[in-house]
C-alpha cells in the first residue's frame, strides 16, 4: 500500500481539469519519470506558480468541485504519484480520474462542501498545513497554525480494496 | 421491471460484482490508440502478462500524432504496430488506413447495439451513439481490458435529454449538444448515462447523433445514449446484412435494447431547439455558452474544421457549402482535417475538398490534429482558434491560446469574416 498524508497543496478553484494537471503535449512520454517536472503546468489560477519549488514538498492535494474533468489521461495521477502527491481531496471529481486514482492505489477522498470549506481555514500565507490519512478508521487530520482537526470519511468496498491491493491491475489479476 | 438502456446492457453483461454497486462488465470491444495503450502494453510485458483476452475483440489505431513528428511519437506508433503484430491483432490501423478514433471505428462497423465498450479516451462516449455503452476510461482500466476482457464500473445513472423542436437554418446537432452543457453544467452529467431523445434527435444522422454523444463527456457523462433504430440500421446494414433476414428484423432485435417506458431518471431536461441560435463557448469551460451573434467580432487567428466532434463528411460538407465560391479572411489561417480516409475520399470525389483549398484552406491527414495541441496546427500564446472540436481547455491547442467551439457551419463563416460571426446572416455559397 502506497504512504498517504504530508504537507498541503490547496487549490482553490472547481473544474480544474486534466489538461491543466499535464497538458497534452507531455502525453507523447512513455515514463511516468518524463512527467515529473510538468506538474499543473497550466495550471489557470491566480498567483498560481507551477515552478515553485515549495509545490514538490507537497504530498495532499485539497480542492474543490469537479477536479480531474476532462480527458481520461491516467498521466494525471501518475504526474502526482511520481510528485509523491497520493491523496486527492475534493467537494467532488469527474469520473475517470476519480477512478484512475484508485486503479492506481492512490485515494480520493470525497468531502461535503462545509469540510472542504473548513480544511480551506488552514490555507496559510506560509503553505504549511500538514494531512493525516488514518485509511484504517476513514478519517483524515489536518494541523496548521490555526489549530488542527479531524474529518471523517468514506470509501466504497470497492475503493479500499483497490488502495489495499496497490491497484486495479493486481486486484483483477488475482480474480479474473 | 423497467429499465434504461445501460441498465440492459449492465445486466446482459455482469460478469461479477466483487462488492455491492461495483458492476465488474464483460467487454465487447476494447478500442485502443497510441497515447494511451503503449503504457499498458509496457507495463503487461513487465508483468510477464503479455497477453490480450480476444484478439478479434481489440482494435488499434495510430490517429493522435500521425504520420509521427519525432522519435518519442514514432516509438509510441512502434509500440502499437509490434504489439499488434505479435498479438494478432487484425484490426490495426496504420498510416494510410488510419483516421480518428471515435470516427473511424463506427465506420467500420465495430460499433453495435447493446455493445459494451472502453478505450482509453474521453471522447469514447461517442459510440453510445449506437445504442451502446462506450466509456472512456484510463489506462490502468485499458490494461485490465486488454488482459481479461472486463471493466468494473459503478453502475451509472441515466439523464433523459429531450431534444424538441425544429431546428432553424444555420442550426445543427453541434448547437444543440453546446446549449444542452451549457444547461447540465461541466459536472452535471457525472456518473450519469446521457440519453438522448425527441424528434430532432431521431432526425439526425448517425454523424449528428455521434456529435451529441461526443460531447456528453464534457458534461461530465459516462457515456452519452441514443435508441438504436431505422437511421441505425442502415449505418450498420453492410455490416449486418449477413446476420438477420431483412432490416425490419434488425431492427425487432435492436429495439430491445431500448429504453423501457416508465425507467427510473435521475433527472430529465427538455429543449426546444425552434428558437435556438448558432452557439459558441467564450471561457475555459465547455459550459460557457453564448449565441454565437453574442460574440460576432471577436477577431479569430486560425479556424480548425475536424476531430472525433465535426470531423465527419456531412461536418465538411456543411462547411463547404458556405466556403464554395469564398476566400477566407488572409488574417485566418484556415486547416481541415477529414476525420477517416472514407472521409477524405468521399469528400474529394464530390469536390469539398477542392472547395476548401480554393478558399485558402490548408488539408490535412486524417488525424486529431490541433485539437489537443500535441500534433500540428499549435496556437502562439495569444492567439485565437475558431474550432469545431470539443474542448476550450486553458492551453488545450496550445500554452496561452484561446479556443472557441462551434458547428463547422460557424467555424466556415468565421474563416470567411476573420472574426466570430453568424451563419444565419451569410447565404450558402455557390459561384
Amino acid at each position: 500500500m502506497k504512504t498517504f498524508g504530508g504537507k498541503v497543496l490547496f487549490l482553490d478553484r472547481s473544474d480544474i481539469n486534466t489538461d491543466e494537471i499535464i497538458p497534452a503535449k507531455y502525453l507523447t512520454e512513455i515514463s511516468k519519470e518524463a512527467l515529473k517536472p510538468h506538474m499543473l503546468e497550466d495550471l489557470k489560477i491566480e498567483g498560481f506558480d507551477p515552478c515553485d519549488p515549495g509545490l514538490h514538498e507537497a504530498r495532499v492535494i485539497v480542492t474543490k468541485a469537479n477536479f480531474g474533468c476532462g480527458s481520461s489521461r491516467e498521466h494525471a495521477p501518475w504526474v502526482f504519484e511520481i510528485n509523491d502527491i497520493n491523496v486527492v481531496i475534493a467537494s467532488s471529481f469527474a469520473r475517470i480520474f476519480r477512478q484512475n486514482m484508485f486503479n492506481c492505489g492512490m485515494l480520493a477522498i470525497e468531502l461535503p462542501e462545509e469540510a472542504i470549506d473548513r480544511l480551506f481555514k488552514h490555507k496559510g500565507t506560509n503553505a504549511n498545513a500538514s494531512l493525516s490519512v488514518d485509511f484504517n478508521n476513514n478519517r483524515i487530520a489536518i494541523e496548521s497554525d490555526k489549530g488542527s482537526e479531524s474529518f471523517a470519511y468514506s470509501l466504497s468496498a470497492f475503493d479500499k480494496a483497490l488502495v489495499e491491493a496497490g491497484g486495479w491491475v493486481e486486484f483483477a489479476d488475482s480474480k479474473y | 421491471m423497467a429499465m434504461t438502456l445501460s441498465e440492459k446492457i449492465f445486466a446482459s453483461h455482469l460478469r461479477d460484482e466483487p462488492f455491492p454497486g461495483t458492476k465488474v462488465l464483460s467487454l465487447d470491444v476494447v478500442l485502443c490508440h497510441e497515447i494511451t495503450t503503449p503504457i499498458a502494453v509496457n507495463d503487461l510485458v513487465a508483468r510477464g502478462k503479455d497477453r490480450v483476452f480476444d484478439p478479434s475483440k481489440i482494435k488499434v489505431v495510430i490517429d493522435h500524432v500521425t504520420p509521427a513528428k519525432d522519435t518519442k511519437t514514432a516509438l509510441q506508433g512502434k509500440i502499437l504496430r509490434d504489439w499488434s503484430r505479435r498479438q494478432g491483432i487484425r484490426d490495426f490501423f496504420d498510416i494510410g488506413r488510419n483516421g480518428v478514433c471515435h470516427a473511424l471505428f463506427p465506420e467500420q462497423g465495430f460499433i453495435r447495439p447493446g455493445y459494451t465498450v472502453i478505450m482509453g479516451d474521453s471522447h469514447t462516449c461517442t459510440h453510445g451513439a449506437f445504442g451502446a455503452f462506450a466509456a472512456g476510461v484510463g489506462t490502468t482500466d485499458l490494461e485490465v481490458g486488454i488482459l481479461k476482457g472486463v471493466c468494473a464500473f459503478r453502475e451509472p445513472k441515466t439523464i433523459r435529454v429531450n431534444v424538441m423542436g425544429t431546428a432553424p437554418e444555420g442550426v445543427f446537432a453541434k448547437d444543440i449538444i453546446l446549449r444542452i452543457i451549457k444547461e447540465l453544467t461541466v459536472k452535471g452529467a457525472t456518473d450519469c448515462v446521457v440519453e438522448f431523445h425527441g424528434d430532432v434527435v431521431r432526425g439526425l444522422s448517425m454523424e449528428g447523433r455521434m456529435t451529441l454523444c461526443n460531447m456528453a463527456i464534457e458534461a461530465g457523462g459516462t457515456s452519452g445514449v441514443c435508441m438504436p433504430d431505422e437511421v441505425t440500421v442502415d449505418y450498420l446494414w453492410p455490416f449486418i446484412a449477413a446476420d438477420y433476414r431483412d432490416k425490419k428484423a434488425a431492427l425487432a432485435d435492436f429495439r430491445k435494447w431500448w429504453s423501457d417506458e416508465g425507467c427510473e431518471y435521475v433527472k430529465a431536461l427538455d429543449i426546444d431547439v425552434s428558437n435556438l441560435a448558432p452557439q459558441v463557448t467564450y471561457g475555459y469551460k465547455p459550459d460557457e455558452v453564448k449565441d454565437a451573434a453574442e460574440l460576432a467580432g471577436t477577431a479569430v487567428d486560425q479556424v480548425y474544421i475536424g476531430s472525433c466532434t465535426n470531423g465527419r463528411l456531412e461536418d465538411l460538407r456543411v462547411a463547404a457549402s458556405y466556403l464554395k465560391g469564398r476566400k477566407i479572411a488572409d488574417t485566418v489561417r484556415g486547416i481541415v482535417s477529414p476525420a477517416t480516409p472514407k472521409v477524405f475520399r468521399d469528400a474529394d470525389e464530390e469536390g469539398i475538398i477542392r472547395i476548401f483549398m480554393d478558399a485558402g484552406f490548408c488539408v490535412t491527414n486524417p488525424t486529431c490534429g490541433a485539437c489537443l495541441g500535441m500534433s500540428n496546427g499549435v496556437l502562439a500564446p495569444g492567439e485565437v482558434c475558431a474550432s469545431t472540436t470539443n474542448r476550450n481547455f486553458n492551453g488545450r491547442m496550445g500554452k496561452g491560446g484561446m479556443v472557441h467551439l462551434m458547428s463547422p457551419a460557424t467555424a466556415a463563416v468565421t474563416a470567411l469574416e476573420g472574426s466570430i460571426a453568424d451563419p444565419r446572416k451569410f447565404a450558402k455559397g455557390g459561384r
